[in-house]
C-alpha cells in the first residue's frame, strides 16, 4: 500500500533517474597512456610504435634457425606447416597469367607490417617471447633472404619504415566500398 | 516455354521442371501437375514404438542435438597445421532457416581459441581520442544494448571456385565460411563518443586478445555507423570459438574484420597494414595490381539442397532451398535456373528480410530424372545482380582468392547425385 510519503520518495527518484538519462551512462575507467603501453602494440607503416632496439640479418640468422624454421622452412622457402606459406621468392610471380607465390618479398607492400606480425603472433607456439632486438634482427633476416637489405645493415626504429619493398605500389582501393 | 500471365501452382516456370513459386506462396501443390512425388505404394502397419512405453530421461542443464543427429557438425582439416588454426565449415547443407546454430557457426582463427575469463578480460580505447578508457566486461554489460540478425562471412569463403578445374567438394567445404546469429551488444559509437573522438581520426585498429593477437584497421565511419560490441550470440553469450567474452560486428564487411576476443580499439589518421590488410585480404587482380581494404561481401547465393552428399530418390518433387546474402544491403530477388542458367524463375524468399542478413530462398521443382545444372542468382536492393564466373573472372581474373561470389552449380546427374561443376 502506498502513503502519500512513499510516492513522494518514488517522484523524488523517477526525478533524478530521468536527470541521470539525460547524460548517456558512461561506465569507462580512464587510463593514462603509460599503462597501456604494455598494450599497444601497434606499429604503422611510418614506424610509429616502433621499439628501441636493432639487429642485423646476420644476427638473425641463428633466432630464425632456432625459432621459424620448423615451420617456415630452411631460408624461409618450402613451409613444412601450409598455412605458414613461403617467407621469401615469388618475385616476378604476380605477373599476369602467372600463379601468384605472395611472399614477404614478392607480395608485402610495408616492412614494418613484417615487425608488427613478428612481434605480436610469432613464435607460434610462444607469441611475443622475442625480445625487441630478435625481432629486428630476424626481420632483417628475412628480408636480406629476399634480397632488400644487406646482411650487415642495421635494422632499427628508423632504418625499418625507411626499406622500400619491391611491392609497395602494387595496392589500389576497392572501387565499390561503402561511402 | 509459354508463361500464363498467372501461373498456377506446379506451373512451369523455367526450364527442366522449375515450377512456379505460388506453390509456396499459396501452400498448395497441385498433384497433377507436380505428377507427385515418391511411389505411392502403401504404407507398413504403424506400431507403437518402444519409447512410449516407459519415460524418457529427465533434464539436462545445456540441452545437446538428438544423437541421431551426430553427423551434423563442423568440418574442418586434420593436422599437420598446428590445432585451431585455419578454418571450421558450417554443414549448411544439413541446416535450414536463416539462423546458424551457436555450436555450428564457422570459426577462423590464426592461433587457435583462447579461453579467457571474463572477469580478467579488458577492452581499452586509445589513440587519437580526449579520454582513453578501459573497460571490463561487467562495465559493457551496463550498457543500452541492441540486436540484430547478421550474417559473418569470411573473405575467403568459396575460394576453392577459383581453381581452374572445379573440385569434387560439398557445400560446407566450398561454402561453408559463412553464419548468421542474433548478435547482441553495445553500439561501439556509443563509446568512442564517451572516449571523445579527436578530428584528425579516421580509422579505428581493432584487436583481439588470442595468441595471434589479430588486428586490422576498420574506417571510423563504420565504426559510427553500425559496429556492435557483442555479448550476445542467439541469446547466449557469445561461444568462445566466436570471440568470447566481446567480439566486433561490422554487418556485411568481411569476417576477418569482425574482430573476436576483442581487446584493444586504437583510433589513428591511418590504417596500421597489419599482415591481414597487406599480405592477406588482398585481391591480387589480373594485372600485378590488388585491391586493398575490400570491405563489403558482395550480393551471393548458394544453393544448399540439393547439394553434393544429398543424393535424390528418384524423379518427382523436390524443393530446391538455399541462402542469398549481401553485405551492401537486403535481398530484393533469387533467380533460380535447372538448365544451367539458360532459363531463371523467381524463388519464393522467407521471411523477413533483413539487410545483412541471409534469406532463405525456396524454388520448386519437378525433377524428370535427366541431367540437370542448378544455380541461384541474387539481386540485392542497391541493384547489384550476383555474376557468373565468367563475368566475375572477366572484371578481376581468378588469382584473387577473396571475395569470391560468383553464382555457383551444382550437376545433378541421371542416379540424382550432385556435382561441384563449371558452367
Amino acid at each position: 500500500m502506498f502513503t502519500s510519503k512513499s510516492i513522494a520518495v518514488c517522484v523524488s527518484v523517477l526525478t533524478s533517474a530521468s536527470a541521470a538519462l539525460a547524460q548517456s551512462p558512461q561506465f569507462g575507467r580512464p587510463i593514462e597512456p603509460a599503462d597501456i603501453a604494455a598494450w599497444d602494440i601497434s606499429i604503422g607503416p611510418d614506424g610509429a610504435g616502433l621499439p628501441p632496439g636493432r639487429g642485423t640479418a646476420i644476427e638473425g640468422e641463428a633466432i630464425y634457425v632456432a625459432k621459424c624454421q620448423a615451420c617456415h622452412g630452411d631460408k624461409g622457402i618450402g613451409p613444412s606447416v601450409a598455412l605458414a606459406g613461403a617467407l621469401v621468392g615469388g618475385m616476378g610471380t604476380l605477373a599476369p597469367d602467372k600463379t601468384p607465390i605472395k611472399t614477404v618479398g614478392s607480395y608485402w607492400p610495408y616492412a614494418t607490417t613484417l615487425f608488427d606480425y613478428v612481434r605480436r603472433a610469432m613464435p607460434f607456439q610462444e607469441s611475443k617471447s622475442l625480445t625487441a632486438d630478435e625481432v629486428y634482427a630476424v626481420t632483417a633476416y628475412i628480408l636480406d633472404l629476399n634480397g632488400i637489405v644487406g646482411s650487415n645493415d642495421v635494422i632499427d626504429a628508423q632504418s625499418l619504415p625507411k626499406v622500400r619493398m619491391p611491392n609497395r605500389d602494387g595496392f589500389i582501393p576497392f572501387p565499390r566500398n561503402p561511402k | 516455354m509459354v508463361r500464363k500471365t498467372h501461373p498456377e501452382p506446379g506451373d512451369p516456370a523455367a526450364g527442366n521442371g522449375i515450377l512456379s513459386r505460388r506453390i509456396f506462396l499459396e501452400g498448395a501443390l497441385v498433384a497433377s501437375a507436380t505428377g507427385a512425388g515418391l511411389s505411392r505404394g502403401s504404407a507398413e502397419p504403424l506400431t507403437v514404438q518402444p519409447w512410449m512405453k516407459v519415460p524418457g530421461p529427465g533434464f539436462a542443464g545445456y540441452g545437446q542435438p538428438s544423437p541421431f543427429e551426430s553427423k551434423v557438425i563442423k568440418v574442418f582439416p586434420p593436422p599437420p597445421n598446428p590445432a585451431g588454426v585455419g578454418a571450421s565449415r558450417t554443414p549448411l547443407h544439413m541446416l535450414e532457416g536463416m539462423i546458424t546454430p551457436s555450436g555450428l557457426h564457422f570459426e577462423r582463427s590464426h592461433s587457435g581459441v583462447p579461453e579467457i575469463d571474463p572477469d580478467q578480460h579488458r577492452l581499452v580505447i586509445h589513440g587519437l581520442v580526449k579520454r582513453p578508457l578501459v573497460f571490463t566486461v561487467e562495465a559493457l554489460s551496463r550498457y543500452p544494448m541492441q540486436s540484430r540478425i547478421a550474417f559473418i562471412e569470411c573473405g575467403g569463403n568459396s575460394q576453392a571456385l577459383n581453381a581452374p578445374q572445379a573440385q569434387p567438394l560439398n557445400v560446407a567445404a566450398i561454402h561453408g565460411l559463412l553464419g548468421c546469429s542474433e548478435w547482441t551488444g553495445v553500439r561501439l559509437s556509443t563509446l568512442l563518443d564517451e572516449a571523445g573522438i579527436e578530428p584528425q581520426a579516421r580509422w579505428v585498429i581493432a584487436e583481439g586478445a588470442d595468441a595471434a593477437a589479430m588486428s586490422r584497421s576498420i574506417p571510423l565511419a563504420k565504426a559510427m555507423d553500425d559496429a556492435l560490441l557483442c555479448l550476445y550470440q542467439n541469446g547466449e553469450r557469445v561461444r568462445p570459438s566466436n570471440g568470447y567474452p566481446v567480439r566486433l560486428l561490422l554487418p556485411g564487411f568481411e569476417g576477418n574484420m569482425n574482430v573476436k576476443w576483442l581487446r584493444r580499439l586504437k583510433l589513428t589518421a591511418d590504417p596500421a597494414m597489419t599482415k591481414d590488410e597487406t599480405s592477406k585480404y588482398t585481391i591480387l587482380l589480373k594485372d600485378e595490381k590488388a585491391w586493398q581494404f575490400v570491405f563489403p561481401m558482395e550480393v551471393k547465393s548458394v544453393i544448399t539442397r540439393p547439394s553434393p552428399g544429398l543424393k535424390l530418390r528418384g524423379p518427382g518433387f523436390y524443393e530446391i532451398s538455399g541462402q542469398a546474402w549481401s553485405g551492401n544491403g537486403s535481398i530484393r530477388q533469387v533467380d533460380v535456373s535447372a538448365d544451367g542458367g539458360r532459363s531463371w524463375a523467381p524463388a519464393a524468399l522467407q521471411g523477413p528480410i533483413l539487410p545483412k542478413a541471409p534469406v532463405r530462398f525456396r524454388a520448386a521443382w519437378q525433377w524428370h530424372g535427366g541431367p540437370a545444372v542448378l544455380q541461384s542468382r541474387a539481386t540485392d536492393d542497391t541493384g547489384m545482380v550476383q555474376p557468373t564466373r565468367a563475368q566475375f573472372g572477366d572484371e578481376r581474373g581468378l588469382r584473387g582468392v577473396y571475395h569470391y561470389n560468383a553464382i555457383a552449380s551444382w550437376r545433378i546427374d541421371e542416379k540424382g547425385e550432385a556435382s561441384n561443376v563449371y558452367v
